[in-house]
């Protein structure tokens, strides 16, 4: 049984220019203990997702306009205000992008670690300050005791970084969502914070949902991924599959587009244009303007997700029609 | 001196000041320490470190938007560092920089014609119909219609006005250019097509380029040498497959096995060195190697004397005690 079933999820904003289509039918399944990558470009609404289920979408000018998000038999996106903070925080935690901006410059470390203790657990300010020098350490920050009473502009970024960690997980919740953890950080420290992640995730027996547009992240880290293009999941699948056997044209391109995997020499391969307005309607195929593989049918059609292969799923029309086959030999790998 | 462009022991350092009333030298910040570096005609060097390494002053000190402290910046023979800052400016149009956020770089109150008109008119003045037809051409060059340029940065996705900002770069045609980080900010998709650009126009133009990023593959993929640079020095110098692939320096190798590889079947495979703590303050740098205090093969003898940046295989040079033993 899953922990957290995401079920036809869309929010909308509704600005001046129109209606964004921010996340537009978005379904996936964490299972206990299990890593998901969301991975897509700015803009794919990967974080949207993400905020809608736990409430973090300010309304107006969002507007969740259907769907379920099915938590231990609570539904995140209908329940009462109430409920939803009994979780969130406690059994739902996030880590965000920049922890420059979200920790609070005013407030010493050990007042931002212990407020989720204090608020979800009847406990002690002080079991609730060991707890926190418990928790700094085991997020690998020495000399914890002195550090808890700190500024966080007394840490560098990586040090913040883990300060945002210890802070999510300190409640030990179920489900970890983490929103570019490392994409404000250098690769060296970028390879602690991901082993940190793994290794309190296995100790915690964590599930993690991890947003990130970067593949290379996604092949270290998760087991299971959903790719993302304007507010839609183009592709799942086990993170092997994936690489191995992409079934839509956006993923093998955007792997094609990777310097890592190129040879020198060769021009890059380049996807064409740029990513939809998602103000305007978008009647086929939202990646159809794009591909090279596109056909009338695609820019007309609707298209939704399709089991191909065992747990592999695409929204390609084409593919599933059966006229595309090897796109990782098509491209040219 | 027939190298096209020389840096001779260069150093930028930054005096620190503490205390608003009473100001007192607090030390130097050694932004770069002593960076001894040539570049052929046409050659692209890619310059890879961690933030606050001082890639990016030392971009800006060959650019002599910050003069150096030390040491001589030669561009085809003649010595920058030693020019008045009226005879800097007249040298400029031949070396000009892209730098990493399209959206801060652009005046938002100029067009794109007014910032490309201004840019090709340092070289001299020009007819308006010549000029137009200038414009024209390079936004040709650099894959966007010619008919926008009457428009203003903020009308242009961040792709476009890294694009704006290459075309203005190469307006009064420079021989070398430097690029602070400039696909950093863009999405894979975008990243990849501002590559493909910057290669093809140094291609074409017998551009010279120092392409600074944090992004080793992109680095790899673009340059023909790679300098890798920590605390304001040069750690390891070579050919950029060579570095990447076979790196002698042991921070080299730490950086490059904390890349994630798209690969899920060789990114599991790999042994990952990972590097304890942050690197050291530029204010108070460790003695002897500066990266002694994070390297997994120190021994005493790294902790005294500072290596020097010395050929270690053909074509390859680094700064390592003890690259012959690990």
């Amino acid at each position: 049984m899953p922990l957290l079933s995401v079920e036809n999820l869309r929010t909308y904003f509704y600005t001046r220019a129109g209606v964004v289509r921010a996340v537009d039918d978005v379904s996936f399944l964490l299972e206990p203990g299990e890593t998901l990558g969301i991975v897509g470009e700015s803009g794919s609404g990967k974080s949207v997702t993400c905020y809608s289920i736990l409430g973090l979408i300010p309304q107006p000018p969002g507007r969740i306009m259907g769907g379920r998000a099915i938590f231990d038999g609570v539904d995140l996106l209908g329940c009462d205000k109430e409920r939803l903070r009994l979780i969130r925080g406690k059994r739902i935690s996030m880590i965000f992008q920049d922890p420059m901006t979200s920790l609070n410059p005013y407030l010493r470390v050990s007042e931002q670690l212990i407020e989720p203790l204090l608020v979800h657990e009847k406990i002690s300010r002080r079991k609730a300050l060991d707890q926190a020098v418990t928790s700094l350490e085991e997020v690998g920050i020495q000399d914890a005791g002195r550090r808890l009473h700190f500024y966080p502009h007394e840490f560098s970024g990586g040090m913040r970084q883990r300060v945002m960690i210890a802070m999510a997980l300190i409640s030990r919740p179920e489900v970890l969502i983490a929103d570019e953890p490392t994409t404000a950080l250098d690769v060296t420290v970028q390879a602690q914070i991901l082993e940190l992640i793994k290794r309190r995730q296995r100790d915690l027996g964590t599930a993690v949902i991890f947003i990130t547009h970067d593949l290379g992240v996604i092949a270290a880290f998760c087991r299971e991924v959903y790719v993302m293009y304007a507010g839609r999941i183009v592709e799942s699948a086990a993170t092997g599959e994936i690489f191995a056997r992409p079934m839509h044209p956006y993923n093998a391109a955007l792997q094609q587009s990777i310097p890592a995997l190129h040879q020198k020499g060769k021009p890059l391969f380049t996807i064409p244009g740029l990513p939809p307005d998602l103000s305007k309607p978008l009647p086929g195929c939202p990646f159809s303007p794009r591909c090279t593989y596109a056909e009338p049918k695609c820019r007309e059609q609707a298209v939704t997700l399709q089991t191909m292969a065992e747990r592999h799923q695409t929204a390609c029309l084409r593919y599933q029609a059966g006229e595309l086959n090897d796109l990782r030999a098509a491209v040219g790998v | 001196m027939s190298r096209f462009l020389e840096l001779n022991e260069l150093k930028t350092y930054f005096p620190i000041f503490l205390g608003t009333v009473f100001r007192r030298a607090a030390g130097t910040v050694k932004a770069v320490d002593g960076i001894q570096l040539d570049l052929e005609k046409g050659e692209i060097l890619g310059l890879v470190g961690e933030s606050g390494c001082g890639k990016s002053t030392l971009a800006r000190t060959v650019m002599q938007l910050i003069r150096n402290t030390g040491g001589a910046v030669y561009l085809e023979g003649r010595n920058l560092s030693e020019l008045n800052p009226r005879q800097v400016r007249a040298e400029r149009p031949n070396f000009q920089m892209i730098f990493q956020d399209p959206y801060a770089s652009l005046n938002p109150r100029m067009t794109v014609h007014d910032a490309l008109a201004e840019a090709i008119q340092t070289r001299g003045k020009l007819r308006k119909a010549v000029l137009t037809q200038k414009i024209a051409e390079l936004l040709t060059t650099v894959g966007l219609p010619p008919n926008q340029m009457r428009r203003y940065p903020h009308e242009f996705s961040g792709g476009q006005r890294q694009r704006i900002a290459i075309a203005r770069a190469l307006a009064p045609e420079p021989k070398l250019i430097i690029a602070d980080e400039p696909v950093s900010a863009l999405d894979v998709s975008i990243q990849s097509q501002i590559i493909n650009l910057l290669l093809r126009l140094c291609r074409e133009r017998q551009l010279t380029m120092i392409f600074i990023s944090h992004d080793i593959s992109v680095v790899k993929y673009i340059s023909d040498r790679i300098a890798v640079m920590y605390l304001g020095r040069l750690m390891e110098i070579g050919p950029a497959a060579a570095v990447v692939e076979t790196p002698l320096h042991p921070y080299t190798r730490a950086l490059v096995s904390a890349v994630p590889i798209p690969d899920p079947i060789r990114e599991r495979a790999r042994q990952r060195i990972i590097l304890q703590g942050d690197p050291p303050s530029p204010l108070d740098p460790p003695s002897g190697c500066v990266f002694h205090p994070r390297c997994p093969y120190v021994k005493e003898a790294c902790k005294r004397a500072r290596p020097a940046l010395e050929e270690k295989l053909p074509q390859r040079r680094a700064a390592c005690i003890r690259i012959g033993e690990i």
